[in-house]
């Protein structure tokens, strides 16, 4: 009972605070921007007569593109918003009068966790819908896979939702988000060394990137969602700048004997050649 | 056992360690249920830590402590228990009845017993007027006072307050005084945290001092009689034999004017020296017992060195 009442108590207080507004206001703006740039775009194709594999090979490319706009914003929507849920409620002393109720400390904390989480996931639904939907009506195309997409940018949300609660139950609000950030930035910028590594065929640099994305799985999951929604033809490739080349499988994060995950980036036509 | 659960709070030796730095030392303290019980000590004395660990909100470095005859942190035991926060802070974008209503479903109190509960206790704490107004419209003394209505909601059977009066002006103070009183009557216990000795003179039964986290002494305040105590006299017609006289009850005897001023063993005696007076033929017009004041034995027992 104190989860669902933790939970609600969050999800109103987000509405009560304009954050939940502010965020979809912003998305809002975000999509109308989105729209508008397919739309000359698709104008100009059509001027200039286009062949239609490439304008669909494009617009699949837009597509990636806005859902990587929409994840990038979905990470920051993430952890600022809770940030300071706990770390700011232990330093204020709030917390002091919800703890010495009847209810398990688990409660109260998996009750804001649940808050979070539902505001994360109609965010992520309106957004990477708003983005299908839009590139639907001008181009015709969605997103491959867009269920899988979707769940997976939804888990990205989990983990770092989940990192950021870890944090701020122990740390100040500043260092939580110091953390928080800092290890995504981590998985991030292994993640960029795993693709130069697949690229350059290194196999040390693809394990350091393996290695982080074990560590902070955050970003792992947006390469495998944008994987996931690529073009056909991309996905075939494995080319996309804002995909991967080596793509992240479930099994890497239990996969303990590194080398074995070269076959990941051998598939790819351009390493194999 | 049974005794045990006679007592509201018991502890045993209880010590908090905060990174090498004791904050409590050794807290032994038995308080019975239905008593108002001070908690007093100079700043950094360990009384806000202590009641934080029998909140649950701190665990004991080493040992025991039980309130309502359970062991601390658990949760039944929680279910009957009141908490005013020194530093009270709510989530101030609720209303004060959607805060009441908030902690009130924490409790486990259904939503007729909450609609019927809140009214009354808006009014006990004299926030009806402002019933929809949001917390961070509230100044400190409103915030105090919903702060006190969230610690009265379940009928607790103990009750911590911890500094209930600071941020509250005389009328305010008095409301509280009032609360505690109904509380007590009701058979409640309460443990009253303040730096305001004389709040805490009027409205505990007994209290406890403390300093660098152990209790120095627990005393009565409700059997000044029994106590030591000096009067000042103001009677005309006072001779040097009915003075002298008057060393039966007391080895210290003082005149100035019409002023004497004595020290008794016991403040019983009291109405047998005026019954003296008068029949010896002084005229008697005013009798004022001169009892050490809480601040005068605070200082006596804790020290002038204050807190940190």
């Amino acid at each position: 009972m104190g989860v669902w009442i933790m939970a609600a108590v969050t999800f109103r207080e987000a509405a009560r605070k304009k954050m939940l507004w502010m965020a979809l206001a912003a998305g809002g703006a975000f999509l109308i921007l989105f729209g508008t740039g397919l739309h000359f775009q698709a104008k100009d194709f059509a001027a200039h007569g286009m062949s239609p594999v490439l304008r669909r090979e494009i617009s699949f490319t837009m597509v990636t593109m806005g859902l990587y706009a929409v994840d990038l914003l979905a990470v920051l929507m993430t952890i600022l918003t809770s940030i300071d849920t706990l770390s700011g409620e232990i330093a204020s002393g709030t917390i002091q009068a919800i703890a010495t109720k009847p209810v398990p400390r688990w409660q109260v904390l998996l009750g804001k966790w649940f808050g979070f989480l539902g505001m994360l996931t109609a965010y992520i639904a309106i957004m990477v819908v708003g983005v299908n939907a839009i590139t639907y009506a001008m181009a015709g195309v969605t997103a491959r896979h867009l269920a899988s997409g979707l769940s997976l940018m939804w888990m990205e949300s989990i983990v770092l939702l989940s990192v950021t609660f870890a944090f701020a139950t122990y740390f100040s609000t500043l260092t939580t988000g110091v953390l928080t950030l800092g290890l995504h930035g981590l998985a991030f910028l292994g993640g960029w060394i795993e693709q130069f590594g697949a690229i350059t065929q290194t196999q040390r640099a693809v394990n350091v990137g393996v290695i982080a994305s074990v560590l902070m799985p955050s970003e792992a999951l947006w390469r495998r969602a944008a994987f996931e929604m690529q073009s056909p033809l991309a996905s075939a490739m494995r080319i996309s700048p804002f995909s991967t080349l080596s793509v992240p499988y479930g099994h890497d994060l239990l996969c303990r004997d590194l080398p074995d995950n070269r076959t990941r980036y051998r598939d790819s036509p351009l390493l194999s050649a | 056992m049974s005794r045990y659960c006679d007592l509201a709070i018991r502890t045993r030796g209880l010590r908090k360690v905060f990174s090498g730095k004791v904050a409590v030392r050794n807290l032994t303290l038995d308080v019975p249920r239905g008593e108002v019980f001070g908690f007093l000590g100079p700043n950094g004395a360990g009384k806000s830590t202590s009641v934080k660990m029998l909140l649950g909100l701190v665990f004991p470095t080493s040992g025991e402590a039980q309130i309502l005859g359970r062991p601390v942190g658990d949760v039944k035991a929680r279910s009957k228990v009141g908490f005013l926060p020194e530093h009270f802070r709510f989530y101030d974008w609720l209303t004060p009845t959607e805060l009441l209503k908030l902690h009130g479903r924490l409790y486990g109190m259904s939503h007729s017993k909450l609609r019927e509960r809140i009214p009354v206790l808006l009014d006990l704490v004299g926030l009806t007027p402002h019933r929809d107004k949001r917390l961070r419209d509230f100044s400190k003394g409103m915030l105090q006072r919903i702060g006190l209505a969230q610690a009265l909601l379940n009928e607790p059977d103990l009750i911590f307050l911890d500094e209930p009066t600071s941020g509250l002006d005389p009328v305010g103070r008095r409301l509280v005084r009032d609360i505690i009183k109904r509380q007590r009557e009701r058979g409640a216990t309460v443990l009253l945290n303040s730096h305001l000795l004389g709040e805490v003179e009027v409205t505990c039964n007994r209290v406890a001092f403390i300093k660098d986290g152990e209790v120095l002494e627990t005393r009565q305040l409700d059997d000044d009689l029994e106590e030591q105590t000096t009067v000042s006299i103001r009677a005309a017609n006072v001779t040097a034999e009915i003075v002298s006289g008057l060393s039966q009850w007391s080895r210290s005897v003082r005149t100035e004017g019409e002023r004497v001023t004595l020290s008794m063993s016991s403040g019983a005696v009291m109405p047998e020296i005026v019954r003296y007076l008068v029949a010896s033929g002084a005229d008697v017009y005013e009798v004022t017992p001169q009892r050490r004041s809480l601040e005068e034995r605070f200082l006596e027992i804790v020290g002038t060195d204050g807190g940190l």
